[in-house]
């Protein structure tokens, strides 16, 4: 569909680059008084993906939100990108979304049909995740903003949290890496129109297919792969589990347009906070190239789950999420913990 | 020598700029920048144009010399 507005001129930063940097986070929230409870499995310490809290023996609740500015022109696509992202980290976490809340900010000039339109896309993947969008919040604001707020359940035995990997896990990641960039490129135009129609129906596709296909093995950690990119959220797990973290440059899926586009310098700020915040636990190759180096770090907007699994199921569940996911692979193992916590590695 | 202001702005803008500048084909550009993100990428896409940079900074502030 037409629109007469260019979304993204509207945005000041890309998709989850937008996001405040993890260091930053941290120190911000540093000393405040909060209560405890035993029923907290999950909450803020724990650097996850969303907070997750159990009701009896059998249910645990799972909580997140996520929103950011426009990534892409067409209202419809933005809105299906932006729920498909907020609804992520509740399959990150081995859960199943239930309810959904808009959060929106809309420019009091914007038509109608515009609003109309992204709220359309968030409907649409929420129905499609098997969740209720039952009411929310919008105000007025310069820049426009989408995202929801979720509520999700899971078994409580069965949370994924980022902290669970052990030594002989097999790592496995279900999306290409790259988007970022692509999409600063794009800002650019300099990024290929069948380029950009492969990354929006990537970052439109729920992470459900993957979740419901890892839930069936035993699983041992998950988290989605957005805005602190594969090098920060990998360097969040190695730190949670105790584990270090050894990824094989190349086996890991990305798109290859990036590779030149990040040489050129079409390059999101938030790669460059990413690395700020897990350089310091991150052991490069020589041989893993600078362009190479910041597709790791490029913030992904609704990326993939990336999952730890013992070595004897990893084949298997390959195998099946393939089917439904062609670009996943296995991109590294967990060991023991080392001096560094990632360890890039490259033939 | 051509001198492109890009303070202020944030990525890619600073990259597009000087894409636009470097088409008048000289042989030294100068390019004005106030954050680490658009240097680097400045610094970067000059490179793969063939460019050698040398940075100095000031206050924050980031000054790239482009010379072929």
């Amino acid at each position: 569909m037409e629109t007469d507005v260019r979304l993204t001129k509207l945005a000041g930063c890309a998709g989850c680059g937008a996001k405040v940097g993890a260091g930053t986070l941290v120190s911000l929230l540093n000393g405040f008084r909060t209560r405890t409870d035993p029923n907290l499995i999950v909450g803020f310490d724990k650097s996850d993906d969303a907070s997750v809290y159990r009701l009896n023996d059998e249910l645990a609740l799972v909580q997140t939100t996520d929103f950011f500015p426009p990534v892409v022109d067409d209202p419809f696509v933005y809105g299906q990108i932006a729920a498909a992202n907020a609804l992520s980290d509740v399959y990150a976490m081995g859960g199943e979304p239930k309810l959904a809340l808009n959060l929106m900010c809309i420019p009091e000039q914007m038509d109608a049909h515009t609003v109309q339109e992204i709220l359309r896309g968030g409907y649409e993947k929420a129905y499609e995740a098997g969740a209720i969008i039952s009411g929310g919040h919008t105000i007025h604001g310069a820049e426009p903003l989408y995202g929801l707020a979720v509520t999700g359940f899971v078994h409580p035995d069965r949370v994924l949290t980022n902290s669970g990997a052990r030594p002989g896990d097999d790592l496995i990641l279900t999306k290409p890496l790259g988007v970022g960039i692509l999409m600063t490129a794009a800002k650019a135009e300099m990024a290929e129109p069948s380029v950009l129609e492969r990354i929006c129906l990537q970052m439109k596709t729920l992470n459900k297919a993957a979740r419901d296909i890892m839930v069936k093995y035993p699983v041992h950690s998950c988290t989605d792969v957005t805005g602190f990119a594969l090098l920060g959220h990998s360097y969040e797990m190695a730190q949670g589990s105790g584990v270090s973290i050894h990824i094989d440059a190349d086996r890991v899926p990305f798109h290859p347009e990036a590779l030149e586009l990040a040489r050129m310098g079409l390059i999101p700020a938030g790669a460059y906070r990413n690395r700020d915040y897990a350089e310091k636990g991150v052991r490069a190759s020589e041989k893993v190239s600078r362009e190479l180096q910041d597709i790791f770090y490029d913030p992904q907007t609704s990326g993939g789950l990336l999952i730890a699994v013992p070595h004897e199921s990893a084949g298997a569940l390959l195998e099946e999420l393939k089917d439904r996911l062609p670009c996943a692979e296995q991109i590294g193992w967990a060991d023991t913990p080392e001096e560094y916590s990632v360890y890039l590695e490259k033939e | 020598m051509t001198t492109i202001d890009a303070r202020g702005l944030s990525c890619p803008e600073p990259v597009i700029m000087t894409r636009k500048a470097l088409k008048s084909k000289e042989n030294r550009y100068t390019v004005l920048v106030d954050n680490v993100a658009s240097r680097e990428n400045v610094t970067r896409f000059a490179e793969s144009q063939g460019f050698r940079v040398k940075l100095t900074e000031e206050s924050g502030q980031y000054r790239l010399e482009l010379s072929k």
